[in-house]
């Protein structure tokens, strides 16, 4: 793996942003608009509840910061990868000597750098407009943090292998995937609402242990570490999974000559 | 040899696009990869460059293997088409600060000054590379493809947008840089007359199958045909005709 190319492709995408404002309001816009949401609903309840609805309610803006910061883990890996496929530049990349693992920790690089800026945004907004201080959870934040971005890595990792396998046609993946693993995954709500049949698969999503565990965190004070040991512990078999799911397809891709048609197109 | 390729197999799907095909090329040399659409041209391209896998067959490059020495390979190789692009919302400069990052080039930026110079683009180097003409757009591509001073320059239809004056400037151009450095060059393009003027030696390629090679002017000879435009029609309509049985094309 070679660092200089890999930050020649960060490079890429970081100076895509510089040069279009509409993208860098494409990152903010939409979670902001989320966060005015689940803020405003959260004071209606709290006001609506006259005291029967406890504080805890305020989770649900920490749910929707966090579900954010692994919706766009995920999108670092799967637009930047589109950004090249709508460029047609694809093609230049995979014909110089960039290798496919290099191509995904650019990639992957992107989404760390997203999901800092965006968690910053977020999190001072909500500070600010709902007095919600996702910093409570202290240092457990952190792990948390990173066991959302390794599920958004692998994801992406699988979005993309479906997108360099059937085309455009699969593009909407890059957006409908996190949103098919939403309602399983605990977010807005804790696992034991779902029907006890969909529940051994919410458990089986890491980021369930997640979104749990900061419910947990903010109910009782403690970290929970056993949800983060079972999210990370998952979030290797889902990144192996994906790891060898991507290599499958991509195998598929060059036997068939994918790449490019899909870069040319 | 800078490149070896024998008995190259590529099948998609029951469909043969490539069909045995072995050539050589050697330093220095123009070697014309031609033939009517679907005739194979792309896919052995994108099968040299690592990008296609093949069903069987050999391809060496510099000595190498491309399956085990991809980025050896690629690394001392450049491309273009005029069916790929570089970021529309970068500058000209920003596409070529990240190639030549990419490739490992020392002093990028003297580099792609004068590659831009060179190729008369020089003025647009601030400027976003999705307000270039077409003609501008492809002499950047260009100028990416020499950013790595590379020793094998694949052009898939170089100058397919440009107009006949920049296609001509660009093509004594890429003669004048593949006589100072010694690049190989394999080149295709449906313009003919263009083949014939910078090509050292070309292949005719029909269904996969490689039907004609050597110098144009003997190739013209060789099928009693006026020009290679006329080779390439009568291929293009009795693929399967042997040498023997040609006549002119009327």
């Amino acid at each position: 793996m070679n660092l200089r190319r890999i930050s020649a492709l960060l490079l890429r995408y970081l100076l895509l942003y510089r040069q279009s404002w509409t993208r860098v309001m494409e990152i903010f816009f939409w979670p902001v608009m989320d966060l005015l949401v689940w803020g405003f609903l959260t004071n209606y309840l709290i006001n609506v509840g006259a005291g029967h609805v406890p504080a805890l309610v305020t989770f649900l803006i920490g749910s929707m910061i966090f579900w954010d910061l692994l919706y766009r883990a995920q999108q670092g890996v799967t637009i930047s990868f589109l950004e090249d496929v709508w460029a047609r530049n694809l093609l230049n990349i995979f014909v110089a000597p960039v290798t496919i693992t290099e191509f995904l920790v650019a990639t992957f690089a992107l989404g760390i750098i997203k999901v800092l800026v965006n968690g910053l945004v977020l999190a001072a907004l909500a500070w600010a407009l709902y007095a919600f201080n996702v910093f409570q959870l202290g240092f457990t934040l952190i792990p948390f943090v990173l066991s959302l971005m390794l599920m958004g890595w692998a994801m992406g990792m699988a979005t993309v292998a479906l997108i360099m396998r059937w085309g455009h046609a699969a593009e909407a993946l890059a957006w409908g995937i996190p949103f098919l693993v939403q309602p399983l995954s605990a977010v807005f709500y804790p696992v034991n609402v779902l029907p006890a049949w969909l529940q051994p698969v919410a458990w089986a999503m890491p980021c369930t242990y997640v979104f749990e565990g900061m419910r947990e965190a903010l109910r009782t004070g403690q970290a929970p570490w056993e949800m983060f040991w079972w999210s990370l512990g998952l979030n290797i078999v889902y990144l192996a999974a994906a790891a060898v799911f991507f290599r499958h397809l991509f195998g598929i891709v060059r036997a068939r000559g994918l790449l490019g048609k899909l870069g040319a197109e | 040899m800078v490149i070896e390729v024998r008995d190259l197999v590529k099948v998609y799907d029951g469909t043969t696009a490539v069909d045995r095909l072995s050539f050589t090329a050697a330093r220095g040399e123009i070697l014309g990869l031609l033939g009517p659409n679907g005739a194979g041209k792309t896919t052995a391209i994108q099968t040299l460059l690592g990008i296609i896998e093949p069903t069987a067959g050999d391809i060496r490059i510099f000595g190498q293997d491309i399956r085990t020495h991809r980025e050896f390979i690629l690394q001392r190789a450049n491309f273009s088409s005029a069916y790929v692009s570089l970021p529309q919302n970068l500058r000209v400069m920003d596409n070529l600060h990240v190639f030549a990052r990419i490739y490992g080039v020392d002093n990028w930026r003297e580099k792609a000054t004068g590659l831009l110079r060179l190729f008369e683009i020089d003025r647009l180097a601030a400027r976003k590379t999705g307000q270039l003409s077409s003609g501008e757009s492809t002499r950047l591509h260009l100028c990416k493809a020499l950013l790595n001073d590379p020793e094998l320059l694949l052009l898939d239809e170089p100058t397919a947008s440009l107009d006949p004056d920049i296609a001509d400037k660009v093509r004594k151009l890429l003669r004048r840089i593949q006589r100072e450095r010694g690049i190989t060059i394999l080149y295709t393009s449906h313009n003919m007359r263009e083949i014939e003027e910078i090509c050292d030696r070309v292949i005719f390629l029909h269904h996969g199958r490689k039907i004609a090679e050597g110098p144009p002017r003997e190739v013209i000879a060789r099928f009693n045909q006026q020009s290679l435009e006329q080779v390439f029609i009568r291929i293009a309509r009795d693929g399967e005709l042997q040498e023997a049985d040609t006549k002119p094309a009327s």
